[in-house]
């Protein structure tokens, strides 16, 4: 692309759907 | 949405539109970034006029990669998840408040100089374990669980904490269960003994310096209203020192008064931190420390200023962290996190002195309403807590149009009580503040990883 530069793209495609509730809590 | 921004690194404007739903950043030209106010936004005059002044080859090549990137979902992509309601059943963290009590009187303390407007009064062990057994009964399959001493000042009852570490560890042992412990002081009682304590058994100590020495000795006094910055910055440096690559912060607050506190977070650096975290005060409007809206042009100024700085010192030797700077662009958190944020009155719960329970440790000594219950009864108001597991980004109206909000989790829900008198409301300040420093951090982001600090 000569006018975009992606730095990152689509981040949520990886992100889980569901929670485990094992992470870290502000 | 998608949301145009500009950052300036060393005088030049770097292009970006950050694309929400995909959670996609990209880097644009002068030319592309104009199309794009003009094809996503609602840009002003001068904004209309440039973009009709450009070249219409150059337009259609930019319109054109558009429509690439949206047919790959990753500009301009639609909402997926309408709807989401976290289970409120589980509890995975407690702030017990071991301590109301305090040996400092900060003009800005949401505590009311540690006490919460309640009575000087400390934890027992007895309320301690108490909640300890609540916790290891509330929290399901959920291995790790967490506790943080908070108060007050948590070493003023030192010995209970230490009881209760112990307790935890071995209720832990028989239960399958993994503690994290965690800490905030403002280290005037953090001498040698203590400090050696605390970084054997604590997983995180936040330290509490408002950066420079006028500025902290303004607003943060003794009981007896002297001096103390000297005292606390020893023993805070002493206790970085024995800290190693161990979990620590040193947390500070900018008010009023200090509104140019980039200057407070390169002290803190200057002095050998290198975990840093200055935040906003929030207190009401006619507090003569509060900030207000009509702050706000100033204090994304000095976060943009603060960017800068934060770039060319972590190039050096005086690399550090920034809390609010933090930013994942290849991993992060899963959904239930993005839209529910600090689990506040779901899975995490403070406890007070006599082992009351409340939503966070804002809700602390406030509210009746917001009583959950008692640490031996356990949680009585299931009403109140299926009304917080209904809290998200998607169920705030004021969400829906943010750019920070998967980034965000939705907001502070004790802010938007003071402010606006329910937990699900807008702490405009708050919100506003969000939003710059994540595009501080996105730009940030870029600046390191993708031209490997080469942007100019």
């Amino acid at each position: 692309m000569k006018h975009i530069k992606a730095v990152s793209t689509k981040i949520f495609e990886k992100t889980h759907k569901t929670g485990c509730g094992e992470c870290q809590a502000c | 949405m998608v949301h145009t921004f500009i950052y300036k690194h060393n005088g030049k404007p770097l292009y970006f539109l950050w694309d929400v739903e995909s959670g996609s950043l990209f880097n644009v030209d002068d030319v592309a970034f104009l199309c794009a106010l003009n094809r996503y936004g609602e840009p002003d005059e001068a904004g209309r006029a440039a973009y009709e002044a450009l070249d219409g080859e150059r337009v259609a090549e930019c319109e054109a990669e558009f429509d690439e990137l949206e047919r790959e979902g990753a500009l301009n992509a639609p909402q997926k998840i309408r709807e989401f309601k976290k289970n409120a059943g589980v509890v995975k963290a407690l702030c017990l408040h071991i301590c109301h009590d305090c040996n400092l009187r900060c003009e800005y303390c949401f505590a009311s100089g540690g006490t919460y407007n309640t009575a000087r009064d400390y934890m027992s062990a007895e309320t301690a374990k108490a909640s300890i057994d609540f916790l290891i009964a509330s929290s399901g399959n959920i291995r790790n669980l967490e506790v943080d001493f908070f108060g007050g000042e948590p070493l003023m009852n030192l010995d209970v904490v230490k009881e209760t570490v112990e307790y935890a560890k071995a209720r832990a042992a028989e239960t399958d269960k993994r503690f994290s412990f965690t800490m905030t002081t403002n280290c005037l009682l953090l001498n040698k003994a203590n400090a050696e304590w605390l970084n054997a058994e604590m997983d995180n100590v936040v330290l509490s310096i408002d950066g420079r020495e006028s500025v902290h000795n303004g607003v943060r006094k003794s009981v007896s209203g002297k001096d103390c910055f000297g005292v606390i910055l020893d023993n805070a440096i002493a206790f970085r020192k024995i800290r190693g690559d161990k979990k620590y912060y040193v947390r500070g607050t900018y008010t009023a008064k200090n509104k140019d506190f980039c200057a407070d977070v390169l002290a803190l650096n200057d002095r050998g931190f290198d975990q840093i975290s200055v935040e906003p005060v929030v207190l009401p409007d006619d507090h003569p420390l509060a900030l207000k809206m009509s702050d706000l042009e100033e204090l994304e100024a000095e976060y943009d200023k603060l960017g800068e700085a934060y770039i060319e010192r972590r190039k050096t030797g005086k690399w550090f962290n920034f809390f609010h700077f933090m930013i994942d662009l290849e991993h992060g958190p899963c959904l239930n996190k993005r839209l529910t944020g600090c689990g506040a009155g779901t899975d995490y719960l403070a406890v007070s002195p006599t082992g009351d329970i409340y939503p966070c440790h804002q809700f602390v000594g406030g509210d009746d309403a917001y009583l959950l219950g008692n640490v031996r009864d356990g949680v009585l108001r299931r009403d109140v807590r299926e009304r917080f597991a209904g809290y998200t980004v998607l169920s705030k109206p004021h969400c829906a149009e943010c750019p920070a909000k998967y980034y965000c989790g939705g907001g502070c829900t004790a802010n938007a009580l003071h402010f606006t008198g329910s937990p699900d409301g807008c702490y405009e300040l708050g919100c506003a503040l969000q939003r710059k420093r994540l595009e501080v951090s996105l730009a940030i982001w870029f600046i390191e990883n993708v031209t490997g600090n080469n942007a100019d």
